[in-house]
């Protein structure tokens, strides 16, 4: 191949602008947090204009035995064990949604909405819902499972409001899936469909026996998605409970997060090495979405 | 109704029951609640900031509240005034114009050459772009707000931009874009003796259009919509935040209002709401994309 250096120079100045920000905004720090974590930078070493100090493992020494990461860490896995759980219920609404029935556009459209909601307006929305005298408790009463005098605010109920946390995730997440559910349904031939029916399979037999099987790689790409997104959960957690009650509602970016940015006591070093944890685990999830994804391909 | 009966004896024939009308109600019955799960939050809201709160009603009083005896547009002005939400909504403005712009330039500059050139390194550029994707960046926010205080771009709306606008996913739809175009016409213009830039902006950006807005639209929705990262930046900031993150700030505010901040919380999300209805289709095959 001839390289022309007219048309290389070219395209390195197109290209310069992208790949200056990517530097500068990714992988410096990727590298440089990565450094940070087997650093000492706390706070008061910040203040002082020191640079961060080598101290090998001793951050992830602390992070590991600290029971409020453990506690964290274990926040974070109940939650990417229960969220991609409940986020299978796409595949029964994308069913439902698939056929082309009057009015079915604004049903699809009305259940993305969510989606397209900031999780700041999620909260403000929500904690209406949650709140002892909200919409919730209301429901429940109508319905005869409680009383007024045993209702109290999901939100600040230490058994309840990581459900009511998980409860928002799901919201702002199931259309999203949905969407990619339907694409997957649309891609399922019609005559293995109309065969089925010929053979006289119930509508259940057909979902179990033709649709399960061949949206296979779709439910997969979902649960995984969800489950690494899951991890990374700390938006929800930081607008309506900030890690609260009693630390119930705390995740493993919330510690990372918190370590780095409240209270006086901020510290860099923890924080990167509870990052790189966690970066460790999203990392283990994506190499296992991506071997799924290739055997799939294949098939 | 009638599409659905007129369309399906020319499937398959299958003898007519009581099933067919009970199956349609109940899918209708479903689809139902599910809308209601949906969309609940949103009716309420609305409700609520249309409740005229002279009245003196709670916004508890169910299922009275739901359905305001007394509507007024008064608490959407209040709010305007009192929490000066037109400052807000400006800075969204300007930070979400700054991140579309700045996006769909860098994006298209850097598939330009990605699509159409061959030089070298361009294997590696386009490997180190896909990284992106797959390194997870669980600590890049430290590091990015040490650097954009070092850079004296901390609590600037510069600062919550530049760092979203060199992305994977505008460089590689606007590749993909590019390279769907016919090799023929580059040729015919570069005869002509077009530079390259003339090239891209006049004949590959105009081509390119729906992608344009397909990666516009998704930027807008997402840049609207941010909290996390305009909050970090701006946190010393205050009167620089977008409403995102202001909207938080009023619900934590000592005289809490949630006539008023239902009423915020409607103008917040109804941009995003008609750039979503009107672009639907766009977004939606976005999504997929994104994922493929």
């Amino acid at each position: 191949m001839q390289v022309h250096w007219r048309q290389s120079l070219m395209s390195y100045t197109f290209l310069a602008p992208a790949l200056i920000l990517l530097a500068v905004f990714t992988f410096y720090p990727l590298l440089y947090g990565a450094y940070l974590g087997f650093t000492e930078y706390s706070g008061a070493r910040f203040a002082n204009h020191l640079p961060p100090q080598w101290v090998g493992l001793r951050n992830f020494e602390t992070v590991l035995g600290d029971p409020l990461f453990r506690t964290a860490l274990a926040n974070s896995v109940k939650y990417l064990l229960v969220v991609p759980a409940l986020q299978l219920a796409s595949l029964a609404v994308a069913v439902l949604v698939a056929k082309n029935i009057p009015g079915i556009a604004l049903f699809r459209a009305a259940y993305y909405v969510p989606v397209i909601t900031s999780v700041s307006l999620a909260a403000v929305m929500w904690e209406w819902v949650f709140n002892r005298e909200g919409t919730l408790n209301w429901l429940l009463k109508a319905l005869h499972l409680t009383t007024p005098e045993a209702a109290f605010g999901w939100l600040n109920s230490e058994h309840w409001a990581f459900w009511a946390v998980m409860l928002v995730t799901f919201w702002r997440g199931f259309g999203y899936y949905m969407v990619l559910y339907l694409a997957g349904l649309q891609a399922i031939p019609e005559e293995l469909e109309e065969a089925a029916i010929l053979d006289g399979a119930s509508a259940w037999q057909r979902f179990w026996r033709v649709t399960v099987p061949l949206m296979r790689p779709t439910i997969l790409l979902c649960t995984l998605l969800s489950t690494i997104a899951a991890l990374r959960v700390l938006e929800e957690v930081l607008v309506l409970t900030n890690g609260g009650p009693l630390n119930s509602t705390y995740t493993a970016l919330m510690y990372v997060y918190a370590k780095a940015f409240q209270g006086f006591d901020f510290d860099y070093g923890v924080a990167s090495a509870a990052g790189l944890v966690v970066a460790l685990v999203a990392l283990l999830l994506s190499a296992l979405n991506f071997r799924f994804f290739h055997r799939e391909e294949q098939a | 109704m009638s599409a659905r009966t007129a369309a399906a004896p020319a499937r398959v024939a299958r003898p007519v029951s009581w099933r067919r009308p009970v199956n349609t109600a109940l899918r209708y019955a479903l689809l139902g609640v599910i809308l209601i799960f949906a969309v609940f939050p949103f009716v309420w809201t609305l409700a609520i900031a249309l409740t005229d709160k002279t009245a003196g009603s709670s916004i508890y009083a169910f299922p009275q509240s739901l359905l305001p005896r007394r509507v007024t547009l008064h608490n959407f002005v209040d709010v305007y005034r009192t929490f000066s939400l037109g400052k807000y909504l400006w800075n969204s403005v300007v930070i979400t114009g700054l991140t579309v712009l700045g996006t769909l330039l860098v994006s298209a500059l850097a598939a330009y050459p990605l699509a159409r050139f061959r030089f070298p390194g361009r294997g590696a550029i386009f490997g180190l772009i896909v990284l992106t994707l797959v390194l997870p960046g669980e600590t890049t926010f430290i590091v990015n707000t040490l650097t954009l205080k070092n850079l004296g771009l901390l609590g600037t709306h510069a600062g919550v931009v530049l760092p979203t606008i060199a992305g994977a996913f505008g460089i590689f739809l606007m590749r993909q874009a590019f390279l769907a175009i016919p090799a023929a016409l580059l040729e015919a213009a570069r005869l002509d003796g077009a530079s390259e830039l003339t090239i891209l902006t006049r004949i590959m950006l105009p081509l390119t259009r729906p992608s344009l807005a397909a990666l516009g639209i998704f930027t807008t929705v997402t840049t609207w919509n941010a909290y996390f990262w305009p909050m970090l930046v701006l946190s010393g900031a205050p009167d620089k935040a977008p409403l995102a993150v202001a909207v938080l700030k009023l619900k934590g505010q000592f005289n809490y209002d949630p006539f008023n901040i239902a009423a915020g919380s409607i103008i917040m999300m109804l941009p995003v709401l008609l750039v979503f209805l009107a672009a639907q289709r766009l977004f939606l095959r976005g999504m997929e994309g994104a994922v493929k």
